[in-house]
């Protein structure tokens, strides 16, 4: 066991660092206020390389193993969740599906031009009536012979309107139930493709989520990502790499508030003495530590699986759960030891414990992730 | 210990630091038994000349402007080299400045001579000859040991107390016997320095914040750093606020600056602006709120109405200035 | 036209510096190291430089004079982008030894240009260039704001303390930078930093060199004191203080 990171991945963490404090900083504040999407973050961390980081080089990916993702995850979103999750859904969702699922054709058509981050992807799941339950989707794929010919409708689509490729998840065989599903990469200018308006959000605020609606819209059958009624399949799995990303993502919210309330607690003073002096302080702060580098272990570990070829589904959800309810706790406790200062927005952490509540929430709520657990543990 | 220094002067006059290093010189060769010499470059007026002798000086070798026009920071080290062997000197001094950081490092190459910049006091011991300097920018102290014979040393600013030691100063012409190589570049664009002071190049720096309760209270600051010839600098709600400009706020979120001196004026001290400016060597606070957090960050502070106070001390400030 | 960037590598600008109980050296664990802001600013413009299209600048490497440990660093200038690193292994006692050490690698490998920051962020030396100039007996330019290159020529702004020459020169020369020579260092992207791993790091070993200083011992400044208030009423206290006590004035 090897505890030690590597030096390029010491870099890499200090790239997405440096980044995050130089640029995501300066106008954070901005766009979460006005719901601004981040095209020119989006396209400079492309640049760096942070839009296909685990891709293979042959197909333009950077080439970057899971633990350098989870560094550099965390490190953007301590800064700035809205565009990491631009960054996951990119990376760990529409990357990794069609990398580890596609043709070659599709990974020279899709998967070149998203690694390097001139396309950016969506991943559609979620529908009105089945958030959490991807087994019985209600968006239809019909088999048209040359072409399958979608209808319905997605919801709480990241990227929706700035991704150019949408990886959908639709039913063609409803008798199969899950197994008649299907995987389609769609172009997002597609005819018969309409989108619901930007969702007024209360965290996250400057990636931009969308419903998207389906008329009769044609895709392609070369299209389709892995054999008829690959779909589920295709989904859940791609899902377990999802729930990293965004474990750490909440790792990286947690962490952001944490270092925040450090600082914060170093410099203001109470009752004649700076508050860390204060026990109700340092031991909150403890806390927040122990239960953070928990999470980072879990994120690393589950990285670790993914990259020695070994289930980590569980792994991943652990993570995720772990990550989510402490970033959520951590931020609400950081604003606490901020008092009035956490909750204006200038210092940041209210924002953060509003991003907190979605990492609870998507790419699988906490519950879900306790019933894959809780599934594994008697599985056996 | 026989010093030489180089007296550099803006169009024939010298200015305060070289005072101060003439009256440092002084103090050391006073210290350690010997004279302090002074390179004088081109042809200032006698009075000026008189000056030196006043601070200390005992002897002014005066040469022609080495390298014709351009500045050229081979000729310059020749001719301070050159001198220093002349004057039988074993302590080369400077003033900080861009002239001297072009031209110390190369003289003590040519003298084989320890080299040290930023000194701050006289040396703690001679033999063996040990000197305190700053470094880590401001963070700490270094006790530098020299082990050669020869010394070049520049002086850091505002370290020594001026102080008349008149002497009798004799003149001597010099012309060093060395082969300079032409300068080999031409200086085709000469642009006097004018405007407004870049606020992160700055080492003064003054800072306003709501306590000026309006962008057109903004003149008695202007007066301020006008005295000062110091840059302009805004908390984030002024920016704001829109009463100053975007690329003038120092914070967290704005720019980090490290002055020598920052003037915090009606400005709170939220934790955000404190990582803006917690490099500056000298915080100076005046706002009239005794409670306000600046005034645990600041080195100086004033409680009192900005309106009142500023401009009495930009009047104060000008006064020193043209003394 | 080859550049070669001399590189220092310092404690983090925000470390707290802290030195070892007998005070004669720096604590060293726990520093993250980077590379001098001002050298990384050197790098980056001429990086810029060469990038540009039918550049006449063909190689620019970086140097460090050190041991071992500073590898990771000097992997960073790699990463953003110079084609090959120097470090000659020695640790240099002051200046004039690290100027001796680099003089020979510029004479070695035949170096049009050589360019250094103008200080470095730990001793605050800012030496080296002019030292180095003067044992090639090369022109040398200090404060340098501005640079760019032509075929056998570069064109500079000078920063004099009052006013701002801009100069036309030829190769060799050293140039000693300042701030404001290029806007930001550069993040090395991923592939960068993956390709680092394959250009050349180069370990030199050192010739023999005296120095004439060394550091002996260390002293931390006075901590921070208590606001001296001063009365309203009298604010040429504050200007006497600003003058004769904290000596900014």
């Amino acid at each position: 066991m090897n505890f030690e990171l590597t030096e390029e991945q010491k870099m890499i963490q200090q790239a997405a660092r440096d980044y995050a404090n130089r640029e995501l900083i300066l106008d954070v504040l901005e766009r979460d206020a006005n719901s601004i999407y981040p095209a020119k973050h989006v396209k400079a961390l492309a640049d760096l390389g942070f839009m296909g980081m685990m891709v293979d080089p042959k197909y333009d990916g950077s080439g970057m193993d899971t633990i350098s993702y989870v560094l550099a995850m965390e490190e953007l979103s301590k800064v700035d969740a809205s565009v990491s999750v631009i960054v996951s859904v990119n990376n760990s969702l529409v990357c990794y599906g069609i990398e580890a699922f596609g043709t070659e054709e599709q990974k020279e058509k899709y998967l070149k031009p998203l690694a390097r981050g001139e396309m950016i992807g969506a991943f559609l799941l979620s529908e009105p009536e089945a958030g959490s339950d991807a087994t019985s989707q209600h968006t239809t794929a019909e088999d048209m012979g040359d072409h399958y010919l979608v209808n319905g409708t997605k919801n709480w689509i990241t990227n929706g309107n700035s991704a150019s490729v949408y990886i959908l998840i639709a039913q063609t065989h409803p008798e199969l139930k899950h197994k008649g599903i299907n995987a389609l990469i769609v172009d997002r200018h597609s005819p018969g493709i309409t989108l619901g308006p930007h969702e007024d959000k209360m965290g996250m605020r400057s990636s931009d989520t969308h419903s998207v609606m389906f008329t009769d819209v044609k895709v392609p059958k070369e299209n389709r990502i892995g054999a008829d009624g690959f779909g589920f399949k295709m989904a859940m799995m791609t899902l377990e790499g999802g729930r990293l990303g965004i474990a750490s993502q909440a790792l990286g919210i947690a962490s952001g508030a944490y270092e925040r309330a450090v600082k914060y607690s170093k410099e203001r003073k109470a009752f004649g003495t700076e508050i860390f002096h204060h026990q109700s302080v340092a031991f909150k702060l403890a806390e927040m530590y122990t239960r953070i580098e928990c999470g980072r272990l879990l994120c690393f570990h589950a990285a670790w699986l993914k990259d020695n070829h070994q289930p980590f589904g569980v792994a991943s959800a652990m993570a995720k759960y772990h990550c989510a309810e402490t970033a959520m706790w951590v931020t609400t406790e950081a604003v606490q030891i901020h008092g009035g200062y956490g909750y204006v927005k200038e210092y940041h952490v209210e924002r953060l414990m509003r991003e907190a509540k979605l990492t609870q929430i998507y790419e699988g709520t906490s519950e879900i992730q306790k019933l894959i657990i809780s599934r594994d543990i008697f599985s056996h | 210990m026989s010093v030489l220094i180089y007296a550099n002067h803006d169009a024939g006059k010298f200015s305060k630091s070289v005072l101060e290093l003439a009256s440092y010189a002084f103090a050391l060769a006073n210290q350690t038994g010997g004279q302090v010499t002074a390179l004088v470059t081109g042809n200032p007026a006698g009075s000026e000349l008189d000056k030196l002798g006043k601070y200390g000086v005992a002897k002014i070798l005066l040469t022609p402007e080495p390298g014709g026009r351009a500045f050229d920071n081979r000729a310059y080290a020749a001719f301070m080299a050159s001198a220093a062997q002349a004057s039988g000197a074993s302590c080369v001094l400077f003033s900080d400045g861009s002239i001297s950081r072009a031209v110390a490092p190369r003289v003590a190459v040519r003298l084989q001579a320890g080299y040290v910049a930023g000194v701050i006091g006289l040396p703690d011991s001679i033999e063996p000859f040990k000197i305190r300097r700053s470094v880590f920018t401001g963070k700490a102290y270094g006790f530098v040991e020299i082990t050669s014979p020869v010394k070049v040393m520049i002086l850091a600013r505002n370290s020594w107390q001026i102080a008349e030691n008149p002497v009798t100063c004799t003149v001597e012409n010099f012309v060093p016997e060395i082969a300079v190589p032409a300068a080999g570049f031409e200086v085709v664009k000469v642009e006097e320095q004018t405007g407004a002071i870049r606020l992160q190049d700055a080492e003064v720096v003054v800072s306003g914040g709501r306590g000026l309760k309006s962008g057109d209270n903004w003149k008695i600051l202007e007066e301020l750093a006008g005295s000062l010839g110091a840059a302009m600098a805004c908390s984030r709600p002024v920016a704001d606020e829109g009463w100053r400009p975007h690329q003038e706020h120092v914070g967290q979120t704005g720019k980090v600056i490290a002055p020598n001196l920052y003037f915090a004026c009606g400005i709170s001290g939220a934790i955000q602006h404190i990582g803006g400016i917690s490099s500056s060597r000298v915080i100076v606070a005046i706002n009239k709120d005794p409670e306000a957090p600046i005034f645990q960050f600041a080195r100086y502070g004033i409680v009192g109405d900005l309106f009142q106070v500023l401009p009495v001390l930009t009047q104060a400030i000008k006064k020193l200035k043209s003394e | 036209m080859k550049i070669l960037v001399c590189m220092s590598v310092v404690p983090d600008t925000t470390t707290q510096i802290r030195f070892k109980p007998d005070m004669n050296s720096m604590e060293t664990t726990g520093i993250q190291w980077i590379i001098n802001p001002w050298d990384e600013l050197a790098l980056t413009r001429a990086l810029e430089i060469r990038e540009q299209p039918d550049s006449v600048v063909t190689q620019v490497s970086v140097v460090h004079i050190g041991l071992k440990d500073a590898d990771p660093v000097i992997q960073k200038a790699l990463a953003v982008g110079a084609d090959s690193a120097y470090r000659v292994n020695v640790a240099a006692a002051g200046a004039m030894e690290v100027a001796c050490q680099l003089s020979e690698v510029v004479k070695k490998e035949h170096f049009d240009l050589v360019i250094t920051g103008h200080d470095s962020a730990d001793y605050n030396g800012s030496a080296v260039g002019e030292m180095l100039a003067e044992l090639l007996d090369w022109t040398s330019f200090s404060s340098i704001s501005s640079f760019s290159a032509a075929r056998d020529s570069i064109t500079i702004e000078r920063e004099m303390d009052s006013r701002t020459e801009t100069i036309i020169a030829h190769p060799p020369c050293v140039l000693t930078i300042q701030k404001g020579i290029a806007k930001d260092p550069r993040i090395p992207s991923l592939r960068g930093i993956m390709g680092a791993r394959s250009k050349p790091l180069l370990q030199l070993e050192p010739i023999p060199c005296t120095g004439t200083s060394a550091y002996v011992k260390f002293e931390n400044p006075a901590p921070r004191s208590k606001c001296r208030m001063i009365d309203p009423a009298n604010p040429e206290e504050l200007v006497e203080l600003l003058r004769n006590e904290a000596n900014v004035l």
